[in-house]
């Protein structure tokens, strides 16, 4: 009488998913690192010293797990909140106080701050073990964005809950757009760009302008810094995310001494 | 904010957190004392006949002593509490002896005695100490109720967080460099290198990503449902809070607003330093130190990017988070945020010093009514004296470090391997960094407010 597993692990269904026994012997640990999708970012075998944690500090892993709970809450947030100035504000009001898996808000915020570190202390480790230097040269440059596009997904959501803190927040940290040079109306150089009397960098139409969708932090701002958070960011991370891990194996894998 | 309770309401407020705090250092040193003596890795200190003073009884002691402790801060005993807190006196003091210059230079000066003394201080039960007299410290600081409202507001528990994070790390870290360079010195391959044994993927990897995945979610989950994300009244236009601040993330360029415009702190700074982080890898022709930790055989890089992370980066945001109140002045720790408290700004540019104070003149001024071109030469005449200090700070003297001691020692080694064009970037992304600390000082001795002064156009550095 063979048991339910043994069913289960015979039938069609489960040999067309898995295409292999258990990785339980030394072959099929081979065969479901190559075989499966998820796992076949990884090498099929490394250094021991490369992949101790104290060694890699396990801070890009942990960086894009938490990259993918604030996928997973954000989307789960996204069915629920409404970017408009009547919604913002008591959507989220109401995920706090009555909603159910509100706890979703509270994933996510402290989610995206954890991020921010531990994004950080990836790059402090990159950097301490100087596995920036060749070959691995270009995959650091793509870290760096991938770093930078992390504070620019925080900062754009720091803005949806539509309290206090948000706004004024956004207005501290885009006023510096209207000091731009040239591009922005209060930064040296934008009265250079004068036609017939005519000043062409006004508050309604600089780098600040471009930002914001409006003069001051409003609805335009709303939609702009949600589809720029939902959207655009999310996509130009995941592409990079990629190219970042895919280089580290093109690279010669965790780095080690030579 | 700082919305002050009556002592009694405050320590009801704060006994669960403080209470459990205590405990848990308790547990960690407990867990410490058992693993120390259970590995056999426990020193043993002093020997009094037959008891064996040894590390893991010393944690077995500090355990005891945490316990203790925490049954006082569930006390609600005024006069109990006052026990495990920091002397009223000594608050006061430390507020008093804290303003921004104190702080960097203090904070500076911090770390650069744990880096020079690197090898005392990464010793284990060196660390251990550190740690929990930082922790101990943190907790007795929690009974000020200015303290813990900067410090539990809730977009300020991450960079608590951070802040012991980068400790653990940059100790660990500096750990496995003081034994690598101590085996170089001998002549022995880094730690990195003993064992090159390969692993297969499945399990030894997964197995670890998969429980990193399930720790994280567990913490996750706990962070979640014991900390509300913050949620203030609605947005209003017409309601400024004081202070306005940016996301954390970002105070560290918001506090250099206090000593550059926004175009420089907000602009062209931030863009250096993405710009800088990616030349690192082409600009740091030293082969040594791939792959494994080490100090010694990249001091020049290590100390730089130390100096600009650690010092210029986290500790700004620091200060910016907890130290900097209303109107954006700065308050001790323990110190009440006063809305009203006034700050005498007496900042002068470089060209008022020059033509005023040094050559006893008026500030040369174009004549009324003066075409745009001669109003132009009047003003970078009046600016000659700080347009001509910065041109050469950026262009003459990386040359001259090349060719002069001491820093020719340093230097002169980059210009041969770099050559002329990468040696320049890596000398002005340096003495870009370099120039915040520079005002600074310039700042708080001789009030400088600008080296380049040109309200006119907004030109000003």
């Amino acid at each position: 009488m063979p048991s339910l597993s043994e069913i289960i692990r015979e039938s069609q269904i489960w040999k067309s998913i898995f295409r292999h026994p258990m990785p339980v012997d030394r072959r099929n640990r081979i065969v479901v690192m190559l075989t499966n999708f998820f796992l076949h970012l990884h090498p099929v075998s490394a250094k021991k010293q490369g992949i101790a944690l104290s060694y890699t500090w396990c801070m890009g892993g942990v960086t894009f797990f938490l990259f993918l709970i604030e996928t997973i809450t954000g989307v789960l947030l996204m069915f629920y909140y409404r970017p408009t100035l009547e919604w913002a504000y008591s959507d989220i009001l109401a995920l706090r106080d009555v909603t159910s898996l509100g706890l979703m808000r509270e994933l996510h915020r402290w989610g995206a701050h954890a991020m921010v570190i531990t994004v950080w202390l990836h790059m402090y480790r990159v950097f301490l073990t100087g596995s920036y230097k060749p070959p691995r040269e270009f995959n650091w440059v793509v870290g760096v964005i991938l770093l930078l596009l992390t504070l620019l997904l925080s900062f754009t959501g720091y803005l949806l809950p539509w309290d206090q803190l948000a706004i004024w927040a956004i207005t501290v940290g885009s006023n510096m757009a209207r000091a731009h040079p040239v591009l922005g109306h209060e930064g040296p150089g934008a009265a250079l760009l004068t036609v017939d009397g005519i000043d062409m960098i006004t508050n309604a139409s600089d780098a600040r302008f471009g930002l914001l969708g409006a003069r001051f932090v409003g609805e335009e701002t709303l939609n702009r810094f949600y589809v720029l958070h939902c959207v655009a960011i999310p996509l130009a991370a995941s592409l990079l995310i990629a190219i970042h891990f895919w280089r580290v194996r093109k690279d010669g894998g965790i780095s080690g001494p030579l | 904010m700082h919305g002050h309770l009556p002592l009694d309401e405050f320590l009801v407020q704060i006994r669960g957190f403080l209470g459990s705090y205590y405990v848990a250092l308790a547990t960690m040193n407990a867990i410490a004392a058992l693993y120390l003596w259970q590995t056999g890795k426990s020193k043993i200190w002093l020997r009094v006949g037959p008891i064996e003073l040894s590390s893991s009884l010393a944690c077995l002691a500090a355990s005891g002593l945490f316990l203790l402790v925490s049954p006082i801060a569930y006390s609600v005993d005024p006069s109990l509490v006052d026990v495990i807190s920091i002397p009223k006196p000594l608050r006061a003091g430390l507020d008093k002896a804290m303003t921004p210059v104190s702080y960097s230079i203090g904070t500076f000066f911090v770390l650069a005695v744990l880096f020079v003394g690197r090898r005392w201080f990464s010793r284990p039960e060196i660390a251990w100490t550190g740690l929990n007299l930082s922790l101990l410290l943190m907790g007795f600081s929690m009974t000020d109720q200015n303290f813990a409202s900067v410090v539990t507001k809730p977009d300020n528990v991450p960079i608590v967080g951070l802040v012991f994070l980068l400790g653990f790390f940059t100790w660990l870290a500096t750990r496995r460099a003081v034994l690598n360079d101590e085996r170089a010195a001998r002549g022995e391959p880094p730690l990195e290198a003993l064992d090159s044994e390969k692993v297969l993927v499945w399990p030894d990897l997964v197995y670890t990503e998969l429980i990193c995945m399930v720790a994280l979610t567990a913490l996750m989950l706990l962070w979640a449902i014991g900390l509300q994300a913050p949620l203030e009244e609605p947005a209003s236009a017409m309601k400024t809070p004081n202070p306005s601040k940016a996301p954390w993330y970002f105070l560290g360029l918001q506090e250099m607003l206090v000593y550059y415009d926004p175009w420089m702190a907000g602009v062209v700074l931030p863009v250096t330093v993405i710009g800088g982080l990616m030349a690192i890898p082409y600009l740091d022709f030293n082969k040594l130190g791939n792959g494994y930790y080490t100090i010694t055989q990249r001091r020049f890089a290590y100390v730089t990017f130390q100096f600009g992370f650690l010092v210029l980066w986290i500790t700004l945001i620091v200060m910016g988070t907890f130290l900097r109140g209303p109107n954006w002045n700065f308050f001790g720790f323990y110190e009440t945020w006063d809305a009203h408290k006034v700050e005498a700004l007496n900042n002068v540019d470089l060209s008022q010093h020059f033509w005023i104070s040094l050559l006893n003149r008026p500030m040369p001024k174009a004549p009324e009514n003066s075409d745009l071109l001669v109003k132009i030469v009047y003003v970078v005449f009046r600016e000659l004296p700080g347009i001509a200090l910065i041109a050469g700070y950026f262009t003459v003297l990386p040359p001259l470090l090349v060719i002069f001691p001491p820093f020719s020692a340093l230097f002169r080694n980059m210009y041969l391997k770099m050559g002329f064009l990468r040696y320049m970037v890596m000398s002005n992304l340096l003495l870009t960094m370099a120039l915040l600390p520079i005002k600074m000082v310039l700042r708080w001795t001789i009030n400088l407010k600008y080296f380049i002064a040109i309200p006119e156009y907004l030109l000003n550095f």
